[in-house]
């Protein structure tokens, strides 16, 4: 297991690297002449060539691409982002207490998302084919085919307006997650409780689960092996769930003005604030990684077969 | 004196209204063993299932199934779980996934054996020890602690026919034991049956397509076909004067298939 350990974080350095490098490279691709997109945040009101040619000089925009890939590559790792364009702050104090932010919302929704899928999951397998488990199921297909920005209006509306129960917007007590943390569960819980769902029905309906009940054992252990030859899968569909959760609050983050990522990035991008977009590709595509690799860890630690095929 | 005496059994779906099993009725003679053939779908599976009531909650059965005078059908389901196991025992077609894949083999013979005796560790252990030497397991305590897959279904399936050692039960039901092996491991887990049955005189239910196989094991056949039993009686005559065609069928293509085979071994089976 120790082994399997550090060879799993052998192979994320590398993807790590890769992904930095593509991070770099997709937003040096854009057409925009760097020097010239800087001095627009700025809201410099002419451009003129000696101005873009001190820009370049300064930001050291007219040196090789492997240079400045590399050189930004190397502040990264010193969590040294640059700095923004539009403010001049330095972008990680810009985007940190932001990230903090989405990353609070985002564990806390993971939390309700994760329980609620497995007790759904867990229940309606149990019961397959039952009324229980139509009804959830129909339940959560309408839910999830509501867009979330509509449903986060309308409970903006009634419970927030209409009631005056909870705050409308920001993050300021725990009663600012309420909404938010609702809408996002409703979101994906609506779909990961049928994964919990159907990786218990293909468990329940293998060999050694027939052998375990021919052998006397009770229904309590059974169920136990189940669930844990289940949660297996959907262990690491979680894992993944976390950095796409983090990924998406874009829209709810902008519904309830919450100060997260989402919100700071869709401003970077409307103000075209390079620093800040690329970080947040980094930091999002980094969170990707590391979640994948803590899923394969807990797997293998499960999974003893799996160890094997590293 | 009978074992077991099912009467009249019907199996059905209650999902699709199918019948799956049309009014069957046999018996199992104490310590003899009773061998049911027949093609894939013929509903073998489902009937030995029936016997033990773990069939899936859709799958409805009726009839009287006797299991030494006592009727199964009425049993609650705490006393059928007491059986299972212990009185009557199952042994499945594939080893590789008759256990479970995240646990070690140990595990599930721990819990088994748990689940009807109040046996300490080590007494579980020097038993366990015991019945997997003589299935020929070498080094049985680590084997114990390998997961399924660091083993071969051989030797998955003589793990199982190990733990019906230890729980030496009335009526042991193999349900098609070596169809997923090759042939030298076949062979010895046919050997291991025998001597089981040798030893211990427990009855048995022995599932097969492989005529063959049954002809070394069985004292009776049962040939069935689309749920129904189609041919009867002991073993010789089925061979000898079998009044189906069907199992003159089966009788016949297992002469040419063992012909073609001692041909190519130079020697019978
Ligand atoms: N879980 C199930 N649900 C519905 N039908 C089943 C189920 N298991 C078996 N059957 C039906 O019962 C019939 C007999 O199956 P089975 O007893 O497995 O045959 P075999 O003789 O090959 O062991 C098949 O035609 C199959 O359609
Ligand atoms: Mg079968």
């Amino acid at each position: 297991m120790g082994s399997y350990m550090v060879k799993r974080i052998g192979i994320a350095v590398p993807l790590l690297i890769m992904i930095s490098f593509l991070t770099f490279v997709l937003i040096n691709l854009s057409p925009l002449d760097p020097a010239v997109v800087v001095l627009q945040a700025q809201d410099i009101p002419e451009v003129t060539e000696e101005l873009i040619a001190q820009t370049n000089e300064k930001l050291g925009f007219n040196q090789p691409f492997m240079i400045r890939y590399l050189h930004w590559a190397a502040s990264c790792l010193q969590l040294d982002f640059g700095v923004s364009y539009v403010t001049g702050e330095s972008v990680w104090l810009t985007i940190a207490p932001a990230f903090l932010n989405t990353l609070k919302l985002t564990l806390v929704s993971s939390v309700f998302i994760i329980v609620m899928s497995i007790l759904l999951g867990v229940a309606c397998a149990m019961r397959e084919g039952k009324m229980m488990d139509k009804s959830v199921r129909g339940i959560a297909f309408f839910l999830t085919a509501i867009p979330s920005y509509w449903l986060a209006s309308i409970m903006i509306w009634y419970f927030s307006v209409h009631l005056d129960l909870l705050p409308t917007s920001g993050m300021d007590s725990y009663r600012s997650y309420i909404l938010p943390v609702i809408v996002l569960t409703i979101s994906y819980a609506g779909i990961y409780f049928r994964t919990v769902r159907s990786s218990m029905l293909n468990q329940i309906n293998e060999d050694y689960v027939l052998y375990g009940r021919a052998s006397g054992l009770s229904e309590k252990k059974i169920t136990m092996h189940i669930l844990r030859n289940s949660l297996q899968v959907a262990i690491s569909i979680f894992a993944m769930a976390i950095p796409i959760i983090l990924g998406s609050t874009v829209v709810i983050e902008n519904v309830f003005a919450w100060p997260g990522l989402g919100r700071l990035s869709v401003k970077a991008i409307l103000s075209r604030d390079f620093p800040i977009i690329q970080a947040y590709v980094l930091i999002v595509a980094v969170a990707f990684v590391f979640f994948n690799t803590i899923s394969d860890i807990i797997n293998a630690a499960m999974n003893p077969k799996l160890r094997k095929d590293l | 004196m009978n074992l077991l005496e099912v009467e009249n059994l019907c199996i059905w779906d209650a999902g699709t209204n199918e019948t799956i099993v049309h009014n069957s009725s046999f018996h199992v003679k104490q310590g003899s063993c009773l061998a049911i053939v027949g093609e894939s779908g013929s509903g073998k599976s489902v009937t030995c299932r029936s016997l033990m009531r773990l069939n899936k909650a859709w799958i409805r059965q009726s009839g009287d199934i006797r299991f030494k005078g006592e009727d199964v059908n009425l049993l609650s389901a705490k006393e059928m779980r007491k059986k299972r196991g212990k009185e009557l025992c199952m042994i499945m077609q594939n080893g590789m996934r008759a256990f479970d894949p995240s646990c070690v083999v140990g595990v599930h013979c721990k819990e088994t054996l748990g689940a009807h005796f109040d046996w300490s560790k080590s007494e579980m252990e020097a038993k366990m020890k015991r019945a997997m030497e003589s299935v020929m397991l070498k080094d049985p305590i680590s084997l114990l602690n390998k997961y399924p897959h660091q083993m071969s279904g051989g030797m998955l399936q003589r793990m199982m026919i190990a733990l019906a050692l230890v729980f030496t039960p009335d009526l042991i039901i193999a349900d098609e034991p070596t169809t997923a092996l090759d042939t030298i491991s076949q062979y010895e887990v046919i050997e291991q049956l025998l001597l089981l049955r040798e030893n211990m005189g427990t009855s048995m239910i022995f599932i097969s397509h492989d005529l063959g196989v049954v002809r070394k094991i069985a004292d009776d056949v049962l040939v069935m076909k689309d749920g129904e039993i189609i041919e009867r009686g002991p073993i010789n005559m089925v061979f000898t004067e079998a009044q189906h065609e069907y199992t003159q069928y089966l009788v016949s293509t297992r002469r040419a298939l063992s012909h073609h085979f001692k041909k190519l071994i130079g020697e019978e089976l």
